[in-house]
């Protein structure tokens, strides 16, 4: 039989590795409060975050359109044949319209766009960022006595947090439109129906609800492309492992957020 | 005047500056060599506030850098002008653009931007690249245009991170001159940090050797030529023993 000495000598390197990782993630989210308290503090230098929002409004919004789009429309064709394919008989087919807008609006427009975004908007930021970083442009935009919270981040997560509602909103209604025609073409469900079955539990909540949603994805996913990018270390290697933590980091926070929202609001 | 007050600064567990001390005085270049990872950079962070000292101060005329808050840093910083050793310059923006970003931050009109990024552009012999992309740029432009980015700001300071690092000889003794050129024309005070010892001999009023965190030895240029500390002997001859 070990003696106690043996015994816990024997866990010591694990505890070791769990205080470790605690002590880390702690500091990390030291870190993030410190990044958010000077992102706030930075909000009054409009004159130098305004001229910058509207670029970075078009680079999140309108050029991330397509990408949104093209999903919702996919979306909506499956949404509308897996419904279609569950009703089979038990269920009137006008609830394909019921279908199709609730899930679009409600979740899988906001979660869809917002997944591919994380992919296409956090990682560009955190690649971007992460690059200016490695390559001392950040010091250097200090060193000309501008402050990196207002000219980089402040842009980023204001115009990621207002345009994504809108990116979705495109989106929801994309889906919704290729569910209509899917029902009118291969459902032989008429326009009539489709558009009844669309109100029938229809509630304006629908359309807020999914639309916070997306700006609390929007302002999570850009905050974190900043705030990832702009701790990057160590040159290429550096900036890609930024790039693949943001996604991952920000896809599990917009699952998290979708179930926080539910929670707090239906 | 600038100066170093026993400064000290560490990375993790490694020591790299460890009571560095060093005074600057108005209008003069000193340059500060040593060996690769002896903490020259770092030691130059600190004027700007890039780095936080770990203890002891840098004192910009009269003011200790680790205690300004944001203003007082920006304030501070619109008073110096810092060459970066890569020259970070913004690569999305154009030449033009580099030049005049610093400018519009100090608040200046559009025409007097344009004056002073064309004269700056003049003093390092590359006028007319004002709307190139920093990647259509050799390395040694991209410094130069590094340098004018510095000089359109006409500050009080100049700070140079290894300026001639990584370049062909000829092109160094252009940096060379154009710093010495910067001083004559503007009166600067300018650190330099360098292990390039021809540009130390070149462009410095003093040279200051910095060694395992702390000051080795001062002196003009004449002085390090003469010395008989070992340890800088060794660097400026550049022997491998």
């Amino acid at each position: 039989m070990l003696r106690p000495y043996y015994f816990w000598s024997s866990f010591s390197p694990v505890i070791q590795s769990i205080g470790r990782r605690s002590i880390s993630a702690i500091e990390a989210v030291g870190r993030v409060g410190h990044f958010v308290m000077d992102t706030a503090r930075a909000l009054p230098d409009v004159g130098t975050w305004a001229r910058l929002l509207i670029l970075q409004m078009r680079r999140v919004g309108v050029d991330s359109l397509p990408v949104a789009l093209f999903i919702a429309a996919f979306t909506g064709v499956v949404l509308a044949l897996q419904a279609s394919y569950t009703f089979t008989g038990a269920v009137p087919l006008y609830f394909v319209g019921t279908l199709v807008g609730k899930t679009m609006m409600l979740e899988l427009g906001p979660v869809l766009a917002g997944l591919a975004l994380a992919g296409r908007v956090g990682a560009s930021m955190a690649a971007e960022l992460g690059t200016m970083k490695v390559t001392e442009q950040v010091d250097a935009l200090e060193t000309l006595a501008y402050d990196p919270q207002s000219y980089l981040v402040i842009p980023r997560v204001l115009a990621g947090t207002l345009m994504f509602p809108v990116i979705v909103a495109f989106a929801v209604a994309t889906g919704i439109i290729t569910g209509w025609l899917t029902s009118l073409v291969l459902l032989d469900l008429s326009t009539q129906d489709f558009i009844k079955g669309l109100k029938l539990f229809y509630v304006f909540k629908d359309v807020w609800f999914g639309l916070l949603k997306s700006a609390s994805f929007g302002f999570t996913i850009t905050l974190v492309g900043c705030i990832v990018g702009l701790s990057t270390r160590g040159g290429a290697e550096g900036v890609g492992r930024s790039t693949t933590r943001t996604v991952v980091y920000s896809a599990i926070l917009i699952l998290v957020l979708d179930a926080f929202w539910a929670v707090v609001l239906l | 005047m600038i100066e170093f007050q026993d400064l000290h600064k560490a990375f993790g567990e490694k020591p790299v500056l460890q009571g560095f001390s060093l005074k600057i005085r108005d209008a003069e270049t000193v340059v500060v060599i040593g060996y690769s990872g002896s903490g020259k950079s770092v030691a130059l962070k600190h004027i700007v506030g890039l780095l936080h000292p770990d203890a002891g101060d840098v004192i910009v005329d009269g003011q200790a850098v680790s205690t300004l808050d944001r203003d007082g840093l920006t304030r501070l910083r619109q008073g110096i002008g810092y060459v970066f050793q890569f020259a970070a310059l913004f690569d999305s923006m154009t030449v033009a653009d580099n030049l005049a970003l610093g400018l519009r931050r100090r608040g200046l009109g559009e025409e007097e931007i344009e004056e002073r990024v064309r004269e700056a552009l003049a003093l390092v012999d590359l006028s007319g690249t004002g709307d190139r992309l920093p990647a259509e740029l050799s390395g040694g432009m991209r410094k130069r245009v590094g340098i004018a980015r510095a000089i359109a700001l006409r500050p009080r300071y100049i700070l140079y991170d290894e300026p001639t690092t990584g370049l062909d000889p000829v092109t160094s003794a252009v940096i060379d001159r154009l710093m010495v050129r910067t001083r004559e024309h503007l009166g600067v005070t300018g650190v330099v940090v360098t292990h390039d010892m021809r540009s130390a001999y070149t462009v410095g009023d003093r040279i200051a050797m910095l060694f395992e965190g702390r000051m080795r030895q001062v002196g003009t240029p004449e002085e390090i030529q003469r010395t008989e500390d070992a340890v800088v002997r060794q660097f400026i001859e550049g022997r491998a023993e």
